[in-house]
């Protein structure tokens, strides 16, 4: 198993805790992880992006062109990063201010309407543990007992009153995922 | 009793250290490497170890607190990017000329000048050559996961009082920021004054009466006496290229073309290299882990067995230098690489490769 993924959206999204828990979920599995950030000035509403690696092998290079997964959370990232998911790779996105919507013919697409949802529950924070819901439910790589350990250890303890509203998150993630296009 | 972690290569730097019983760390913040400092100030290792972590006023006053540590007999730390590397050497020359351990941390971004935060290999000839004044080396480790970010402190650490010698970890921008996996040692127990004053019994410890003062200087007038101990260093630095030369090989065996890479840029070339096999191009990659002191003897001895060599680092082509002086016109060798914290892809490095020995 070797499943290379870009996750990218707005500063503030929690594109990098997302991409943390995700990767702490694989150590959790047993698995070689990496986790390579975009970093620089970006703060909220700059774009912010990061590669995550979750393989059974040695990871080569932590910086790639080519994605198995790319989950997209704005319309910048939908412009940079929809032609490089792999053919028959997997696209998730967010539909909040999406204007214009993925036009791959030779990849799976889903939506997450995750915005939506997080302001539903009236916790916005949620927003990038519904996103990781939806992924996981398409693409289970790791289990859900693991992604808690994952979540477990990469939130600081003074925040750990919060998991089972993460956990909520989490499986709303997992029931809201609609299927737009596959191949 | 080891323990499993997901970090930064900038954190693992600071976990290491604490764990491996550092002495004191002095530093001053500088993007990309100011999580070592972060780090070492929110685990609060004086409260444990006893470890001193202190916030020096510039990179000039940090690696001088070093040489006085280093001078006690010490283990002393510091980490900083380029332009604070830059403002270190003149320091960096006198601990080698009072030959006095001390590890080095340059977590590289892109020159010249303030240059940017991103990611760069542009330090290499830097800090191959010694970096400051007169004739002297630091021993180099590239360390290309943030696994041997944690595992060099230690080694470099052994390595600079084995020769008595400051020693660089010189990682970058892209290996300091990413996370993976990695099992910490063990917490060690500092050493106390008395082993100090018994295992390095060159070190200011206090005069007894058995011996005369140990003088800590790097200051010699007579030329005749600095020419002796000028002999003596570089009798260290052959020494080092006998015992301590680290590399490893990726796919070497059968190939026929070779790449040559360290620290981020090696990771990169792995995957080219899977890359290129799979379009039947036998390529392998030799990743020095030592850059001083260079395998230079095993490149030699490939020299001899493949067809061309690209040097591959996110530079204009300097680690491409010791290459080609190492093979000494037996094959051809080309250089590959971006500039300006701009991180080549492994499709880049295929195509250069076959742009160099396959077209045309």
């Amino acid at each position: 198993m070797n499943e290379e993924i870009i996750i990218a959206g707005f500063g503030g999204q929690g594109v990098l805790s997302m991409g943390k828990i995700l990767a702490y979920s694989g150590v959790m599995q047993g698995m070689e992880v990496s986790w390579m950030p975009s970093y620089g000035p970006e703060m909220r509403g700059g774009t912010a992006n990061v590669t995550v690696i979750l393989s059974d092998s040695r990871i080569s290079s932590p910086i790639l062109r080519k994605y198995d997964t790319a989950i997209i959370l704005n319309q910048q990232s939908m412009d940079k990063f929809e032609q490089t998911v792999k053919p028959g790779g997997l696209l998730v996105y967010d539909g909040n201010g999406i204007t214009r919507h993925p036009e791959r013919d030779d990849i799976n697409i889903y939506r997450v309407d995750a915005a939506e949802e997080a302001s539903k529950m009236q916790s916005a924070k949620t927003f990038n543990m519904i996103v990781l819901g939806g992924y996981l439910k398409i693409n289970p790589v790791v289990t859900m007992e693991n992604v808690m350990n994952g979540l477990k250890k990469s939130l600081p303890d003074r925040h750990h009153h919060l998991l089972p509203l993460n956990e909520a998150a989490i499986k709303r993630g997992t029931e809201i995922v609609q299927e737009i296009a596959t191949v | 009793m080891s323990e499993l972690r997901l970090m930064k290569g900038n954190e693992a730097i600071a976990e290491a250290a604490i764990r491996y019983g550092v002495d004191g760390y002095f530093g001053y913040p500088i993007t990309p490497q100011s999580e070592v400092m972060e780090t070492l100030m929110d685990l609060r290792p004086w409260e444990s170890t006893g470890m001193v972590v202190l916030q020096a006023e510039s990179e000039i006053a940090s690696i001088n607190m070093m040489y006085g540590g280093a001078g006690c007999g010490k283990k002393v730390m510091t980490s900083s990017s380029s332009p604070g590397i830059s403002l270190m050497q003149e320091g960096l020359s006198y601990l080698a000329g009072a030959e006095l351990p001390c590890v080095v941390v340059n977590v590289v971004r892109g020159g010249p000048g303030l240059g940017t935060i991103q990611p760069a290999q542009s330090d290499y000839a830097q800090a191959v050559n010694g970096g400051g004044h007169g004739d002297y080396n630091l021993i180099v480790l590239a360390p290309s996961s943030v696994q041997e970010m944690a595992d060099f402190v230690e080694l470099a650490f052994e390595l600079a009082f084995k020769y008595r010698n400051p020693a660089m970890i010189l990682s970058d921008g892209m290996i300091g920021q990413m996370m993976e996996k990695v099992e910490l040692k063990p917490q060690k127990t500092r050493m106390s004054n008395e082993e100090i004053a018994e295992k390095y019994p060159w070190a200011t410890t206090g005069k007894p009466s058995s011996r005369e003062r140990n003088i800590i200087t790097s200051v010699e007038l007579d030329p005749y006496a600095f020419e002796r101990f000028n002999n003596k260093v570089q009798a260290k630095y052959k020494q080092m290229h006998k015992e301590d030369v680290r590399f490893e090989q990726f796919q070497c065996e059968d190939a026929e073309y070779l790449l040559v890479a360290y620290g981020s840029s090696a990771r990169i070339c792995q995957k080219s290299v899977q890359l290129l096999r799979e379009k039947g191009i036998k390529a392998g990659l030799l990743r020095p882990i030592t850059l001083f002191p260079f395998p230079g003897v095993e490149l030699e001895k490939l020299a001899g067995q493949v067809k061309g060599m690209l040097a591959v680092e996110l530079s204009a082509g300097q680690l491409v230098r010791d290459v080609r002086l190492a093979v000494n016109g037996k094959v051809p060798v080309e250089h590959f690489g971006r500039m300006g914290g701009v991180i080549h892809s492994p499709e880049e490095v295929v195509e250069a490769l076959e742009k160099n020995f396959l077209k045309g």
